[in-house]
């Protein structure tokens, strides 16, 4: 079962609508409640990361038996320092961004917390890919 | 505690979610920093805070937070409660300060998430 979702960068009233669509199908799968949490609480974090750095983005999902996997690839800046931006506390946000709760530095090593797997791969000047899997049968 | 006895003792406004407040609340977590919220793995969750904006209601969305009560009788704007009412979410309107509804939480049996 495959999925594609935009991003646009800076569009705060978005942000959630890909995780809250993500929650409803994985529901609809009859799913495992704390798995379903751990995915959208991942997803969501890297909407809010899409929105508060980069200008545009593209989310793909992937579910099969196994696994669901969760693609975000970014058109932005990109990340200088992937092991700075992985310590909880550091920060490029905008005040902005900390107006609506976020930008605290906790939004990537929340992601590594609730997922299986976690691949960042970044070019500065360039954009930034996340993949998030997540394991059904642990 | 059930949701309409918290918004008892607190003097709160129900201002949407009447069907959920039967539901029983047993921990709370008072913050305005919604990325601190979304770090924590909790079920029948009650969210305490300052902050007012669409992202709160997301942050619960995905946290499976049922009951947000907003201190202070901040705004909640319609597009808030139209977004709880979809996710079957109880939205509270409490005039007291955040220290003081945690206060009257706490001494009433609620736990602390830590």
């Amino acid at each position: 079962m495959q999925f594609e979702y935009k991003i646009k960068g800076g569009d705060f009233s978005e942000a959630g609508t890909i995780s809250s669509k993500l929650k409803k199908i994985l529901k609809q799968l009859n799913i495992d409640n704390k798995i379903i949490k751990k995915v959208v609480i991942a997803l969501y974090e890297a909407e809010v990361n899409v929105i508060a750095h980069a200008y545009n983005g593209k989310v793909n999902i992937d579910i099969d038996t196994e696994k669901i996997e969760i693609n975000i690839k970014d058109k932005g800046p990109g990340i200088e320092n992937i092991a700075k931006a992985m310590e909880k506390g550091f920060s490029t946000a905008t005040s902005k961004v900390r107006e609506m709760g976020f930008g605290a530095g906790m939004g990537l090593p929340n992601i590594k917390k609730n997922s299986d797997k976690l691949d960042i791969k970044s070019k500065v000047s360039e954009g930034t890919n996340l993949k998030i899997i997540t394991f059904l049968n642990k | 505690m059930k949701i309409k006895d918290i918004a008892d003792i607190l003097n709160a406004e129900i201002v949407c979610g009447f069907n959920e407040i039967n539901r029983e609340a047993n921990y709370c977590f008072a913050s305005d920093l919604m990325s601190d919220v979304l770090t924590i793995d909790k079920d029948n969750l009650l969210l305490i805070t300052g902050l007012s904006n669409l992202q709160t209601i997301r942050t619960a969305e995905m946290s499976d937070i049922f009951a947000i009560i907003f201190a202070r009788n901040k705004e909640i704007t319609e597009e808030m409660k139209k977004l709880a009412e979809d996710n079957n979410m109880v939205l509270l309107k409490c005039k007291y300060s955040m220290f003081k509804t945690s206060g009257i939480l706490y001494k009433n049996g609620i736990n602390p998430v830590y």
